[in-house]
């Protein structure tokens, strides 16, 4: 008796191990890029009528730590650290702080990138593919501290003066300037 | 997967499959590793051969009158002599045998390291560099300008030791070419020392990565081209010059939506405005011989194939796949064909 016990038991940490896998999926299948955008990106909360259904929701990647890191390659590659360096900002705002001028939803993340903000943000839509721009935007959220801590890198590779992902506290976002829009 | 690989690999080396074997050395630095690899094999077999030989002996042998005999007790101590020196002449046989091979071992690899201990100020200099999964291969040069990119495919003079640089952009590489060289690992962060490598003969060699680098490991291998120096000198001239502007309309319109499509985010072609460092440089893709670093032939149906969807063909890779209307696909194809 005793033992089927403890055979179960054992079973059920398997499973439960198993559930924790999702945290290193990796899709190499993944939808091609969209050279056209296919939801206009909305820039104001003004609209008539009652308002849209939120979209604040979860992004795709935010509980993936592959998906993060290769967030963070691509972050390098495409030369977003041109302009927001490692997340401190220089020519466009920093990425670490609480601040979010247009949103800190992985939505509005999203959105930033594929259609790009005025004053200097250039819409990298039909360029960077939709899947890439959600493994970015999974990234950029884990430079404050918004993304899950069980995803979140826990060192880097390279040479880096701040903490890792993963030790930076959450900042509570605020100063958003448009709630995110619908 | 497996059969595209299959099918690959059969159209890649129908008719001469690149030499790819430490057993058929082509420089040097592969003859003396060679030589050393033989001295153990035969050492080796012999020493097995001999062990086995014993063990029959020992099995079949009638066991001596005093073994036979019934009790069992002390061994006496005549018997219990010729053991220990059985025992004892082995074990420096043994020994001796490990010595012999130290030595040889030393010796090869100071043999292979004598070709950069002489000065060679004049020669060439290759940087090679690993990523995941592609080989990134630059020939230095004092002017900028005259600096060559290219991917997978070393060109060097026959009979000339070439110096090879090595360094990783993301993990542990390791750069065999078993005709020419030993494994030599690409270490990130890490600037290991140069060596050489000099082919003696014209042809083909095939290099592999040969430390688990991640998905597409097996994935990962490139060709050394020894060339006579006339040839090499004419592939070299050929290689510095920008890419040609098209020829046909077709072609030009590729050129355009390379440039302003995602292509140009990561690739490079010199003398256009696609300038991306993070895939393999593209300026002279159509004089390759093989796409994907040396996954697959370089042909039209193939290139057609890793443009719409290389993760079909190598799961993992950084490249994602291209949606592209049919018409826009012919125009980049064309274009890259042309780009010779």
């Amino acid at each position: 008796m005793r033992r089927i016990a403890t055979r179960l038991g054992a079973l059920v940490l398997t499973f439960a191990a198993l559930a924790g896998c999702e945290r290193e999926a990796r899709k190499f299948q993944t939808p091609p890029a969209r050279n056209a955008i296919a939801r206009p990106v909305r820039l104001t909360t003004l609209q008539p009528g009652d308002s849209l259904p939120g979209r604040d929701g979860a992004g795709p990647y935010d509980e993936n730590a592959w998906a993060i890191s290769e967030g963070e390659r691509l972050y390098n590659q495409y030369n977003c650290v041109g302009c927001h360096f490692h997340g401190g900002g220089g020519i466009g705002p920093p990425l670490m702080d609480a601040q979010w001028i247009y949103g800190s939803a992985p939505q509005a993340i999203h959105d930033t990138i594929v259609e790009g903000r005025p004053n200097g943000m250039p819409s990298y839509g039909g360029h960077v593919p939709d899947d890439q721009v959600w493994k970015i935007e999974a990234y950029v959220r884990t430079l404050s501290g918004q993304a899950s801590k069980a995803a979140e890198p826990g060192r880097t590779d390279h040479m880096q003066a701040r903490p890792s992902e993963q030790s930076t506290p959450k900042r509570k976002p605020e100063g958003e300037k448009a709630e995110h829009p619908g | 997967m497996s059969g595209i690989s299959a099918a690959a690999c059969l159209l890649l080396f129908a008719g001469h499959p690149p030499a790819h074997s430490a057993l058929a050395s082509a420089g040097p630095q592969a003859a003396r590793i060679e030589s050393l690899w033989w001295l153990f094999f035969w050492v080796c077999s012999a020493v097995f051969l001999l062990v086995m030989a014993a063990l029959a002996v020992g099995l079949v042998r009638d066991r001596t009158p005093e073994e036979a005999g019934a009790a069992p007790g002390p061994i006496p101590p005549e018997a219990r002599r010729r053991r220990t020196r059985v025992v004892a002449v082995a074990t420096a046989i043994t020994a001796l045998i490990l010595f012999v091979f130290l030595f040889a071992s030393t010796g090869t690899g100071r043999a292979i390291a004598s070709l950069s201990r002489s000065d060679r100020s004049d020669a060439m200099t290759v940087e090679v560099t690993g990523h995941q999964w592609w080989w990134e291969v630059q020939y230095i040069d004092p002017v900028p300008g005259q600096r060559v990119t290219t991917a997978n495919e070393i060109h060097i003079p026959v009979g000339r030791p070439v110096r090879i640089r090595t360094a990783s952009h993301d993990v542990i590489h390791s750069f065999w070419v078993p005709s020419l060289h030993g494994k030599r690992d690409l270490i990130p962060g890490h600037d290991s020392e140069d060596f050489w490598l000099q082919a003696d003969r014209p042809g083909v060699y095939r290099g592999q990565c040969a430390e688990f680098c991640g998905h597409q490991h097996a994935h990962m291998a490139f060709l050394v081209i020894a060339d006579p120096p006339d040839r090499f000198a004419a592939w070299l001239d050929a290689q510095r010059q920008p890419a040609a502007t098209p020829a046909t309309p077709q072609a030009l319109r590729g050129q355009d939506l390379f440039v302003h499509l995602q292509c140009a985010l990561c690739h490079a072609v010199e003398g256009t405005d696609a300038g991306g460092r993070v895939g393999p440089d593209l300026t002279h893709v159509a004089s390759r011989r093989t796409l994907a670093a040396a996954t697959l032939p370089n042909t039209r149906g193939h290139l057609s194939d890793w443009i719409v969807d290389s993760q079909r063909i190598k799961p993992g890779n950084p490249m994602p796949p291209t949606r592209l209307a049919g018409e826009d696909l012919e125009s980049i194809l064309a274009y890259l064909e042309s780009l010779k």
